[in-house]
């Protein structure tokens, strides 16, 4: 068992799902009730990471974050060292390949409110910042924590993304999805075995704890 | 604080419309479903911007298109009660209430449900309440912004005729304590003429009548847009007795009035709804007929209408009613400005929800 992949691999989830927050509820919430020209193109951007292979998405990200791009070089100058092969390039990259997953979610919560419980928030004089605390993220709620499971989840789960974008660094970039991979290759069943029941276990865990919770909201509502 | 309004727009919704409601006032926009009433509303709590308008309440702009002043809704303090309601379901009714205030003050909102009736249900989720509960909690919420204006778009529609009638009374009612203009945006004319001082008729957008209900009762344009059978005229009038058989008598200056039981005590004074239509007219004081109501009084003035019909103005005393009868009957009659008449009336044509009385109290 690889304490130190595990380790790595929640951390990894930890920060994506605290980054991610915040888009899930703005930009869920902006596509949910704007109307504006080339949405749908907007709305397919965030759902391509769904489609594309992950060695696709990887050899993009590894070109962008790369020493020759801007991005590259412009993470190695602020930090002084590169973005690829590091956890910071893997959280990026976690970022992006999650978005479907942080943002469809949120977005169909908003969608459900709705629209004269929205308008009856600023008849009652709330200001938008108000009704969103209020009236919309109470109610959307159970989208949002649903996306934030699912970015958990998978961010557990991720392996091609991983293993294009940070390789397999110890401590750095081994996820526990990496290491299941090495013990295979290297014969190591046993430990492979372990880790991929834990990898069960905890995702199992996380999304159960996910449907309790939206049952337990349409009991309050009702 | 006086609201005025003003609005014209082609497209996207036709609007032509200009009107105020002095403080206190009730004023009802009527129309068809699709009239555009609605967004004249909407107009006024800053949901929706016609191409033209302008808003104001004591003289503080909330719209005006010319001068690029628009203020959100949350900036302008009206109370909007939706047809729907559109409580906010995760919230008590308390809750719900006290959302609508700048600072949450459970007293306050313990003493504006007691004035809408909701004594005892403040803790209850909107999905608990019923629907007449529903809609109190919405006036409750839309009072508790302390509102400039209050609007109030179809309120009433959403619930049973028996509630309806109820919530009727409440409205009027809570007018006693209401110092604000208030616009009842409704369909149903029994409804804007039972609950307003004023209505402004609204066909396709276009403000096509406006005036006491009483004037635009007399007005054939109002009259066209709304349609002819709701002609009606509001008669004045004190309960007296129940009687054994079921019936009301109530007195009017131009004599008494049998109707089927009003729930009101002796000593109330009510409205009744006289319906044009339901009115006949006798030269004679008839003999043998088994109509109850005959009162007495002069014809004043006669409306030729478009088809068929005409519309007879009878003074009972300082009180109107109308009669719709045909042109033919009229002649036959050789009826004339200052002749003397009967007007009859059926006791059973007068609907239970056609009487309009004070409510104190009431649960359920």
């Amino acid at each position: 068992m690889d304490w130190t992949a595990l380790d790595l691999s929640l951390r990894l989830a930890a920060w994506t799902v605290a980054i991610l927050l915040p888009v899930s509820i703005l930009l869920g919430r902006f596509l949910a009730f704007r109307q504006f020209r080339g949405k749908a193109l907007v709305e397919a951007l965030v759902m391509l990471p769904l489609v594309l292979p992950p060695t696709v998405l990887g050899f993009y990200l590894l070109v962008t974050f790369g020493r020759n791009a801007p991005i590259g070089q412009a993470w190695a100058g602020l930090f002084g060292q590169p973005l690829v092969f590091s956890f910071q390039g893997l959280v990026l990259a976690s970022i992006l390949f999650n978005l479907p997953f942080a943002v469809l979610p949120a977005q169909r919560g908003f969608q459900a409110i709705p629209a004269e419980v929205r308008e009856a928030a600023a008849c009652c004089g709330m200001s938008p910042w108000r009704a969103l605390w209020k009236v919309e993220l109470p109610l959307a709620w159970p989208g949002v924590v649903t996306a934030m499971v699912l970015t958990f989840a998978h961010t557990l789960g991720e392996f091609g993304v991983v293993l294009m974008v940070g390789g397999s660094i110890p401590g750095e970039t081994r996820t526990i999805a990496i290491a299941i991979y090495d013990r295979v290759q290297a014969f190591d069943t046993d430990a492979a075995a372990v880790m991929s029941a834990v990898l069960v276990t905890i995702s199992l865990f996380t999304i159960a704890t996910t449907f309790w919770l939206s049952a337990r909201v349409g009991r309050r509502l009702g | 604080m006086t609201l005025e309004v003003m609005a014209r727009a082609e497209a996207p919704i036709p609007l032509d419309a200009d009107f105020r409601v002095a403080p206190g006032e009730l004023l009802a926009l009527v129309g068809h479903s699709g009239s555009g009433k609605t967004t004249l509303l909407r107009t006024i709590a800053g949901l929706w911007t016609p191409r033209t308008a302008r808003v104001s309440v004591g003289g503080t702009q909330w719209l005006d298109t010319g001068a690029r002043v628009n203020l959100p809704p949350h900036r302008r303090q009206a109370g909007l009660v939706f047809q729907n309601y559109a409580l906010f379901p995760h919230m008590t009714a308390a809750q719900n209430v006290m959302a609508a205030m700048d600072r949450a003050d459970p007293a306050e909102a313990g003493r504006i449900l007691d004035l809408v009736n909701l004594r005892g249900l403040a803790d209850r989720k909107p999905a608990r309440l019923s629907g007449g509960q529903q809609q109190r909690v919405a006036v409750a919420r839309a009072l508790a912004r302390r509102p400039l204006a209050l609007l109030l778009d179809e309120p009433f529609s959403a619930v049973d005729r028996a509630t309806r009638e109820k919530l009727h009374g409440e409205i009027v009612a809570l007018r006693a304590h209401l110092k604000m203009p208030v616009v009842l945006v409704t369909h149903d004319v029994n409804e804007a003429q039972l609950l307003a001082d004023r209505m402004v008729v609204i066909e396709k957008g276009r403000q096509v009548s406006a005036g006491t209900t009483a004037e635009v009762m007399a007005d054939t344009a109002a009259l066209r847009a709304m349609g002819i059978r709701e002609l009606a005229a509001m008669l004045p009038a004190t309960v007296a007795e129940h009687l054994a058989d079921g019936l009301t008598r109530l007195d009017t200056p131009a004599g008494p009035l049998f109707l089927p039981r009003i729930d009101a005590a002796p000593g109330v004074q009510v409205r009744v709804r006289i319906m044009a239509h339901d009115v006949i007219l006798s030269r004679a004081r008839p003999e043998g007929l088994s109509a109850q109501n005959i009162l007495a009084g002069t014809v004043t003035r006669i409306v030729p209408g478009a088809g068929p019909g005409v519309m007879v103005h009878i003074s009972l005393g300082a009180q109107e009613i109308l009669a719709r009868i045909t042109r033919r009957a009229a002649d036959q009659l050789g009826l004339q400005p200052g002749d003397g008449v009967h007007a009859i009336l059926k006791s059973m044509s007068v609907a239970r929800d056609h009487v309009a009385q004070p409510v104190t109290a009431s649960d359920g």
